[in-house]
């Protein structure tokens, strides 16, 4: 329409505030919209972490305490489960499978996850996805060990390298088992999860460095060579946690009560699903936070809009008047300011959903692996369709103001062309 | 067939807030079609406020302001704007068009705003920028020239004149001028009355022209001034 082209000229005249308007507008969209995927993509990698698994069984402790060593390979377990009670569940008639595991140690920063074949066999994350070589095998011998692909990825290892497990957590562990190093026999695919960050070794090899060992010391004047361990009983005296796979996920509450009140030992059982939900609960201040402060940054924007109109409109004075003198209607006045603000902002929108495309397309996958997540940008989630509503909405009111200020200036001004 | 007169002012008062004195209380004021009529009076005595009372933008308290036979105070909001577009021309003391448009789109604005103006345009000169070029050509801007420049490197009196063929397009009825001429040196401001006056001739416009420059007056049909049709003035002044 006529009135169109002329809004779309005058803008034109003005673009180099226009263009900063829209780059502000987008930048925030981007943070909106970023903010948004992240913690959409965080809750469900989160919630993918694993699956399929019915129970994590432990020694007693805090539900969330439980689900983050065993699952997250982070802080410290408090006890271990013995042999026998691990036994005893792995027999139950209601069980499946188990896998055993047990932490405690690292290798550079990486935690050391000690488990069985089973491991690789049932683990499951995502939408039920079972973990696959990148390269090699599964462990076979004692001293045989399978990274996680960014275990191998940032310290460079392929298989047939040696490496050192040393004692305790964290990159401060210093007492060495170097007189026991394992091999690496295989190295598994991306999965996104805490596995990509695991070196897995077996039980055995686990127990073999430690069988000179007491109390988390070495034992002075005893040394165990490994040639020699290996002709031992590797049979560990305990894990620190195993996975359950049930028959029927109907049994879940029976076995879950069986475990809570076992006799012979403190244990717990937890459904892992529910536990990192509640997990995610106790994150989700600080998601809430950042969605409040990319909020806020989206209003600044739109304030800084609306504050470059209202500046403008005393430019643009003689403009209105001129139209108004030519015929144009008062609406058509406040239709051509709020039109200005209608195309700052979908232009703004629009920009910061390509930005967040490109930066997607170009550092997501970067990012997905420093994050331990996959990110994709595409299709936007019916939330961030109802946030760039939202923008464009907030843009609107935005506009309320400066086209009502034209307005009333036309109508006041009537034929006089103020300065 | 007489045509009706281009502007009846009939006992109109205007005040701008309810408390304040009346700025105008015009008796009686007629320009008849076609009639070029300079209208002096100093600074502040009310020459734009009646312009504004002629063009609708304001409508009187009291009485009756008809433009063409139509009283102002009938018409709707949306009609005034309507009828102004159709049948006004304006010209403002200074800076008169838009600067992000090209000199020939300014001209050719009203036509945007106004379909029968539009048709006048066609069928006179066969397109709107064919008569655009033509009112720019016989107002004395080597039309090519001054085309190919943006609007703000005009000089001023290029600018007025530019403003006057907006004015003219599509041959409204009456054109309204709010001392145009203020701006511009002591020669020029004889020239571009002159072009006025003679374009309004030739299109047929009636032509209200107000300045408080009475050096003026000799080139219009009529001379009068606001004083004498204005009692609040006359009171002002007694
Ligand atoms: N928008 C307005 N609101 C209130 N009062 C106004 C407004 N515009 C003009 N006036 C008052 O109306 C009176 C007449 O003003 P007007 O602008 O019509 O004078 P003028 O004859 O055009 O003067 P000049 O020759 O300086 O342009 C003045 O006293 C002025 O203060
Ligand atoms: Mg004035």
């Amino acid at each position: 329409m006529n009135l169109a082209s002329l809004a779309w000229r005058s803008l034109w005249n003005r673009r180099g505030t226009a263009a900063l308007v829209v780059v502000s507008i987008a930048l925030s969209v981007v943070l909106l919209l970023g903010v948004e995927r992240l913690r959409d993509q965080a809750r469900t990698s989160f919630a993918n972490t694993v699956s399929g698994v019915d129970l994590v069984v432990g020694a007693r402790t805090g539900p969330v305490n439980l689900l983050l060593y065993s699952v997250f390979r982070l802080g410290e377990p408090t006890s271990n489960v013995s042999w026998e009670s691990y036994r005893t569940f792995a027999e139950h008639d209601r069980v499946k499978w188990t896998v055993p595991l047990s932490l405690g140690d690292s290798h550079r920063g990486f935690p050391v996850v000690a488990t069985n074949r089973d491991y690789f066999e049932h683990y499951r994350y995502g939408d039920r996805r079972s973990l696959k070589l990148a390269e090699g095998e599964e462990f076979d011998g004692v001293f045989d060990a399978v990274l996680g692909a960014r275990v191998a990825r940032e310290l460079g290892y392929s298989v047939g390298d040696r490496i050192i497990v040393a004692h305790g957590g964290g990159e401060m562990a210093h007492t060495r088992h170097d007189d026991k190093p394992f091999f690496v026999t295989g190295i598994l695919e991306p999965t996104g999860t805490p596995v990509d960050q695991s070196v897995h070794v077996s039980l055995e090899g686990f127990e073999a460095i430690h069988v000179d060992w007491r109390g988390g010391a070495p034992v002075p004047g005893l040394s165990i060579s490994a040639e020699q361990a290996r002709r031992m009983d590797l049979t560990p005296s305990g894990i620190t946690a195993f996975l359950v796979g049930l028959e029927s996920r109907v049994a879940v509450f029976g076995v879950q009560r069986d475990v809570n009140n076992f006799q012979d030992e403190a244990l717990m059982a937890i459904l892992p699903r529910l536990t990192l939900q509640q997990l995610w609960d106790l994150l989700a201040v600080g998601e809430r936070a950042l969605l409040a402060v990319s909020l806020l940054v989206l209003v600044v924007a739109l304030v800084a809009m609306m504050s470059a109109l209202l500046t403008g409109l005393n430019e643009r004075r003689r403009e209105m008047a001129i139209l108004r003198a030519l015929g144009a209607r008062p609406w058509q006045i406040f239709a051509l300011i709020l039109g200005e603000t209608l195309l700052l902002t979908v232009l703004g929108a629009l920009l910061g959903v390509v930005v967040m495309q490109a930066v997607v397309a170009a550092a997501g996958a970067w990012l997905g692996s420093a994050l331990g997540m996959t990110i994709s940008a595409w299709p936007p989630s019916p939330r961030e369709w109802w946030l760039l509503a939202a923008v464009i909405g907030g843009g609107l009111v935005a506009g309320l103001w400066p086209a009502t200020r034209a307005c009333l200036n036309a109508l006041q001004d009537g034929m006089t062309v103020r300065l | 067939m007489t045509r009706a007169p281009a502007l009846e002012v009939d006992r109109v008062s205007f005040r701008w807030r309810r408390k304040d004195a009346p700025v105008l209380e015009i008796e009686r004021l007629e320009v008849g079609a076609g009639e070029r009529l300079f209208l002096g009076g100093p600074s502040g005595s009310g020459k734009s406020t009646l312009l504004s009372l002629v063009a609708g933008v304001l409508v009187p308290g009291d009485g009756r302001v008809r433009v063409l036979g139509h009283d102002t105070r009938v018409l709707s909001g949306p009609g005034r704007d309507r009828f102004r577009a159709d049948h006004l021309g304006v010209i403002f003391q200074m800076f008169n068009l838009l600067p992000w448009l090209p000199v020939l789109d300014n001209v050719m604005l009203p036509c945007r705003f106004s379909h029968t103006r539009r048709n006048r345009a066609e069928q006179r000169d066969g397109s709107v920028a064919a008569q655009a070029r033509r009112l720019l050509g016989r107002l004395g801007l080597d039309a090519e020239r001054v085309l190919a420049r943006p609007v703000t490197e005009l000089s001023v009196g290029q600018q007025q004149r530019v403003a006057a063929a907006r004015a003219l397009i599509g041959a409204p009825e009456l054109v309204l001028a709010d001392e145009p001429t203020s701006a511009l040196d002591a020669d020029r401001r004889a020239d571009f009355v002159a072009l006025l006056t003679e374009q309004c001739g030739e299109t047929g416009a009636a032509l209200l022209f107000v300045s408080h420059d009475r050096a003026l007056a000799a080139a219009f049909d009529r001379h009068l001034e606001l004083g004498e049709i204005n009692r609040v003035a006359q009171e002002a002044g007694a």
